[in-house]
């Protein structure tokens, strides 16, 4: 109330308009959501790259049969922490990376509805991976209970155990923060004219991936509580002999986890939906339908969990609801296929990189989706449960699946970033190198898992060694690759190269390519006018 | 890997489909998956057909011309509808074979199977054979798995990690319910060609059935995450002929009879010391390690040990009921087990405690 | 102030603050020492409460901020409305996680109890019968008695229905701009509130100290502990809320129009006030 006040924040407006602030200012105070944005990118980026060398960690030890490397105890830890890593720290906040780049981009929008609380959902991130990296010194090391934290196993582990629960519940505010920011942008900060069902299929999948979030993060922070609690303060939630079920936990922690694949792959499915069409030079097919289709997923993943419990033993009822309920996520899954593939027909399609890894993307990731049909079948499922075909199929989706729609994504609006464009030759390299390479990897563990080789083992029947040879090749073959990405084609297109038009792609569409490349640094400050 | 042989019922070398099936159950979900894995190959080469057949032409360096149509509210019902049909063809037959897994009633033998960090408990509840009670283990050595820096001394055997101390035995052609259950964590019971997999779960019981329809010996692992030893809890049932297994059983009962120790029984401590060394081996070293140093920071040393040094009734109190990662030896070991393993711990390496010999007949005092 | 709206830009964008990261940091020493804390590493718990005080401090400051920027009149009524959704879908949030410990209650009272009791169960707990309160199935739990409806919570159920009343009143006093009747019915809510609280620290004395009923008393224990504790926890979230909002109407903050901080502090009272309905039927009647 003080005229103090008032001059200070007019001062806030001041900067706004004018200041582009410099060094680590620039970074640690950020509030633009393109620089947030690229936190949140370069984060993941070395997220992915941490887990990354878990992975290669697991797959030495793996090579042959037999404990070379590292004790038992060791290898649950880095199966763990790999899974860990990877899904809340590289998948879930590149996704976010993404969001704050293009959606105010393309609503039209100046910035995020809440820029300083924009900033604390990444700021949350650095201190939880560093709890969760920090947990292999402590004492007894790094949770080992496998990513799912299943109990009573996780009652059993040392401190590293609080540490995850701990960072989980960071994470967790993290993203809940994230997402109310991203509805709200969504719902209010659209240009004038641009309805909801005008609205890019990027801003759609990332609308119903925040409901996804906001819906189950809180439940998951409620079941590592409980864990805690057991661990810490006599409850006996997972307990039986207190009165408990630690089948409890599994449904509490699925209910969850189910919606959180899918967490990972709608804004997946919404970047290739921005690219088909952009590289078929013709407008999306069926975009309602996919809406609805995506709106379909989301709902549907809420009555599926205990598809990831068929071997803990429930009513006959209850196994084949939830297989039914399972397998008819297929359908709505399947529309959005159809339509990128009836986007392509009779267009006029070019090849470049970012339409390589989005065609792959469909490719592959449909295997996955097959696969999970296959295990969805409950008989089959009890089969295959915890083995490594269960494996196959979420690196089919998640590799091959989020991950190669982030490659794409990054293609895409690279140039919209640094104002350079990459080096297609390179960029398809990458391209070919990585997907041959995740097969060579991947692809094997399928008949593994038919075989009947359990998932977190170190060691392994004899039987087993061709396939885990041949994975083990892939899977250096594929992490290779990444580094080529990195240093042969991100930073290369940071530093310079052929510079991006407003509109590098012929095909594109959207109000992100009526700005300049790079994007400046302040966008939409009076919100366009959409057709 | 060349030198390894297949072996019957287990995984095959390079084997890229589900393992032979022995029971119906399994024979069901054999086909199932083929099935699928058929309708699925399917739609996968018609769908792709198409995109690969618009990549190759209709691409702008052939000079084609986008079109601009972007719905169709009929393909669009079609592509929900004819997906939904054939999920529905599919749910159908598992069905069946769902609520048939599901039927565990009738039982000719009842058997439970104990998950334990890092064995199973076995205990014949029904049929021929109730009473029956083992304990069974990982047989391979670990001079053949090998550890970090330290190459095995010793060539791997066909059956390796898939071999125990002892098998489970079951008549052919009889329908055995395996009643699933956990001292400490969940572990998971499976044999694949059985088609039979069942978590059990500490606290709670759970069932499953199999009928196995040709003899021959049959082998499966623990496959729900379990700490660390979890790939070195195999699980290996015998299925043979009646004879055969009737065989068994009388020498089964046998060995138990001859094994039981009387717990009111009084030992000298060289007697129990002896014993404790094998009881300790079997059981603690995996943890508490032969020097009894205890892995530091993931499990604590029992030479020069606080607990070991003190009153003999912690100790009994300790080991019977567990604490943290040490699981309750209780329904595991006996009376007699449990006395001669303290005293060897107490007795052993640098320790002289003042309490120094523990009867079985405390123990079961304790456990009370 | 409205007068001020004129000025607001479109939508305002804070520029470059330090709180976030503070934030982030502050909360980084405050799960330290809580990881520490909780496995009895010495100091730890020191560690613990300086991380939680500095968030405090820090969130402060940047509430501070905002409420300087709110008061200058740069907030469009644009911002208005991002506040709206995203109070709503915060509070969504916390009806689910409220969510997660209402469906343990559900699953161990209906699914897991009735099947630790049935006729295969009997191999490994004989003597066990399922009622709820239960002193669970090995009988390492040591007797108590289950917590009744009355006379406390009771008490408290009337007291924070009639918390939403006096906010309801007082918010109307707001929108009519007698601003002393604003006041003086806020600082009945929180008083209602407080006073909800001393009857739930008496209670949990009650039942330590009575009924032997403890946080360790099997599953009944746990849920109740917990579901009372996370809502108490969150009762004073929301008097904390209110006591700020109170010491904004003091200052002259807020206008017969525009007054969100008041209105979204006053839907998370309610929201916890429906949590507690939802607690006090199934937790106490039930
Ligand atoms: C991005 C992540 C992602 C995605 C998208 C999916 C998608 C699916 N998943 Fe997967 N899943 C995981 C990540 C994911 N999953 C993970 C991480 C695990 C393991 C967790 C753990 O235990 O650690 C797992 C495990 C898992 C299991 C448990 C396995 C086990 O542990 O025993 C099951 C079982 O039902 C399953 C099923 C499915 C199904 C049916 C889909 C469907 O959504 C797929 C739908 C897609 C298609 C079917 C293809 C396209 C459709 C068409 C071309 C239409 C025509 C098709 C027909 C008519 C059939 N998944
Ligand atoms: C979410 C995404 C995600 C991603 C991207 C990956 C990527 C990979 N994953 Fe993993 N994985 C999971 C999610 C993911 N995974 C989950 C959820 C589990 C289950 C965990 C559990 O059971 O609890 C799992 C489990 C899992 C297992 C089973 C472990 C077990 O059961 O014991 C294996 C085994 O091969 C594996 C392998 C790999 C490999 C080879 C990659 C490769 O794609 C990785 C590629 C490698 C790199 C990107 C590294 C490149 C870096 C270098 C070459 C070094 C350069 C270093 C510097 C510059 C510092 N993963
Ligand atoms: Cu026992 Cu895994
Ligand atoms: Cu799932």
């Amino acid at each position: 109330m003080s005229t103090t006040a008032v001059d200070h924040a007019h001062d806030h407006s001041h900067d706004h308009a004018h200041d582009h602030p410099h060094g680590f200012r620039r970074w640690l105070f950020a509030t633009n959501h393109k620089d947030i944005g690229s936190l949140y990118l370069w984060f993941a980026f070395t997220m992915l790259l941490s887990g990354g060398v878990l992975a290669l960690m697991i797959r030495s030890e793996l090579f042959q049969p037999g404990l070379q490397l590292m004790q038992p105890e060791f290898f649950n830890q880095l199966t763990t922490m790999h899974g860990l890593i990877m899904v809340f720290g590289a998948i879930m906040p590149a996704f976010v990376g993404f969001a704050n780049w293009m959606i105010p981009l393309q609503i039209g929008a100046s910035d995020m509805a809440f820029a300083r609380m924009n900033n604390f959902s990444f700021w949350l991130m650095p201190p939880a991976a560093l709890l969760l990296i920090a947990s292999f010194w402590v004492p007894g090391g790094a949770t080992a209970a496998g990513w799912t934290l299943y109990a009573p196993l996780s009652t059993q582990m040392g401190p590293g155990m609080d540490m995850a629960i701990f960072a989980v519940h960071i994470m967790g505010a993290s993203s809940i923060m994230g997402s109310i920011n991203i509805i709200t942008t969504i719902l209010n900060m659209r240009a004038p004219g641009m309805t909801l069902m005008k609205m890019p299929m990027f801003c759609w999948t990332w609308l119903i991936t925040a409901y996804l979030l906001i819906a189950v993060m809180p439940v998951l922070a409620g079941a590592i509580t409980m864990t805690l609690t057991d661990r810490h303060f006599g409850t006996s939630f997972f307990n039986a002999a207190g009165g408990g079920d630690p089948v409890m936990y599994q449904h509490i922690f699925w209910f969850f986890g189910h919606p959180e694949v899918y967490i990972m792959i709608l804004p997946a499915f919404g970047i290739v939906s921005q690219i088909v069409p952009a590289f078929a030079r013709k407008p999306l097919f069926g975009y309602a339908s996919m809406v609805y289709a995506t709106a379909s997923i989301a709902i549907l993943s809420f009555i599926v969990w205990a598809h990831h419990m068929f071997t803990t033993g429930m009513p006959v009822t209850a196994q084949l609801f939830f297989m039914y309920a399972t397998m008819l996520i297929s359908v709505p899954t399947g529309v959005k296929v159809f339509n990128w593939i009836a986007t392509m027909w009779k267009g006029s399609m070019t090849f470049e990189t970012p339409m390589l890894f989005a065609i792959g993307f469909i490719f592959v990731f449909t295997m996955g989706g097959f696969t999970g049909l296959i295990l969805a079948v409950t008989p089959i499922d009890i089969q295959l449960q915890d083995t490594y075909y269960v494996v196959a199929h979420f690196h089919y989706v998640l590799v091959a699946g989020s991950l190669f729609a982030l490659f794409a994504g990054y293609y895409y609006w690279g140039p919209k970033w640094t104002g350079f464009m990459y080096n297609e030759t390179r960029g398809k390299i990458h391209f070919w190198g990585s997907l041959i390479a995740f097969n060579v990897t991947f692809f094997p563990m399928h008949f593994l898992g038919l075989a009947g080789m359990p998932r977190r083992y170190a060691d392994y029947p004899a039987q087993f060694t061709d396939f885990n040879m041949v994975a083990t090749i892939g899977a250096f073959w594929f992490g290779l690759m990444q580094v080529y990405f990195i240093l042969a084609v991100v930073l290369p297109s940071i530093k310079g190269g052929k510079p991006a038009a407003a509109k590098p792609w012929d095909g594109a569409e959207g109000l992100e390519w009526t700005v300049p490349s790079p994007a400046p640094f302040h966008t939409f400050e009076e919100p366009p006018v959409f057709k | 890997a060349g030198e390894v042989k297949d072996i019957q019922g287990g995984p095959a070398v390079l084997q890229t489909n589900l393992q032979p099936p022995v029971t119906q159950i399994a024979q069901q979900i054999y086909s199932l998956h083929n099935l699928m894995l058929i309708i699925c190959l399917v739609i996968f080469v018609a769908v792709f057909g198409v995109m690969f057949y618009s990549i190759f032409k209709h691409r702008k360096s052939l000079g084609h011309k986008a079109a601009s149509f972007h719905e169709s509210t009929s393909v669009e019902i079609a592509w929900t509808v004819v997906p939904f049909i054939i999920v529905i063809g599919m749910a159908l037959p598992a069905t069946r074979t769902v609520v048939a897994m599901k039927d565990t009633s009738n039982a000719d033998i009842t058997i439970k199977a104990t998950g334990m960090q890092w064995k199973w408990g076995y205990d014949y509840l029904k049929g021929d054979g109730e009473g029956i009670s083992f304990l069974s283990t990982l047989k391979t050595p670990r001079t053949q798995v090998g550890s970090p820096g330290v190459a095995p001394t010793e060539a791997r055997s066909d059956t390796y990690l898939l071999e125990v101390d002892n098998e489970v035995h079951v008549p052919v052609n009889k329908k055995v319910r395996i009643i699933t259950t956990a001292n400490d964590v969940i572990h998971s019971w499976t044999i694949p060609a059985f088609g039979v997999k069942q978590d059990a779960i500490p606290g709670f019981v759970r069932d499953t059935w199999f009928k196995a329809e040709k003899e021959g010996t049959y082998r499966g692992q623990c496959v729900e995450l379990c700490g660390k030893e979890h790939a070195f809890m195999p699980i290996v049932v015998v299925v043979e002929s009646e004879e055969k297994y009737k065989a068994w059983v009388d020498g089964k009962k046998k060995e138990m009879a001859a094994k039981a120790d009387d717990p009111n029984k009084v030992w000298t401590v060289d007697e129990l010391k002896q014993r404790g060394e094998k009881v300790y081996t079997a059981n603690c070293v995996a943890c508490h390690q032969a020097n009894g140093k205890g892995v530091p920071g993931a499990f604590p040393a029992l030479d020069g040990s606080a607990v070991v040094a003190g009153p003999k009734a912690d100790q009994i109190h300790l080991v019977l009921n567990g604490k943290g990662g040490m699981p309750s030896w209780k329904a595991t070991l006996s009376d007699t087990e449990i006395a001669a393993a303290i005293t060897y711990t107490r007795n052993n390496w640098s320790n002289k405690s003042a309490e120094n010999i523990v009867q079985p007949a405390e123990v079961l005092a304790a456990r009370k | 102030m409205s007068s001020q709206h004129a000025k607001a830009p479109y939508y305002f964008v804070p520029g470059p603050s330090k709180w976030p990261v503070l934030a982030g940091a502050s909360l980084l020493v405050t799960m330290l020492g809580a990881a520490g804390w909780v496995n009895s590493v010495p100091g730890a718990n020191i560690i613990n409460i300086v991380g939680i005080v500095l968030t405090l401090v820090v969130l402060y400051f940047w509430f501070g901020d905002a409420i300087k920027e709110s008061e200058g009149g740069l907030y469009s009524p644009r911002i208005d409305v991002s506040y709206r959704w995203s109070m709503s879908w915060f509070i969504f949030s916390e009806v689910m996680f409220f969510g997660a410990f209402f469906g343990a209650l559900f699953y161990a009272r209906s699914i897991s109890m009735p099947w630790l009791a049935d006729l295969d169960h009997k191999v490994l707990w004989p003597d066990f019968a399922a009622h709820w309160g239960n002193t669970g199935p090995a009988g390492t739990i040591e007797a108590f008695k289950a917590m009744g409806p009355f006379p406390i919570p009771t008490i408290n159920t009337a007291l924070l229905l009639t918390s939403g009343v006096t906010l309801t009143i007082s918010h109307h006093a707001l929108r009519e701009g007698h601003r002393a009747k604003t006041a003086f019915w806020l600082f009945a809510t929180i008083v209602l509130g407080a006073v909800f609280m001393g009857f739930q620290m008496f209670e949990y004395y009650h039942a330590y100290h009575e009924l032997n009923l403890k946080l360790t008393s099997g599953i009944y224990g746990s849920t109740f502990f917990l579901l009372t504790g996370f809502h108490g926890f969150h009762v004073t979230m929301g008097a904390i809320m209110l006591a700020v909002v109170l010491r904004r109407v003091l200052k002259g903050h807020f206008t017969p129009e525009h007054h969100f901080a008041f209105e979204g502090a006053a839907w998370y009272w309610h929201f916890v006030d429906v949590v507690w309905l939802g607690l006090y039927v199934v937790v106490y009647w039930l």
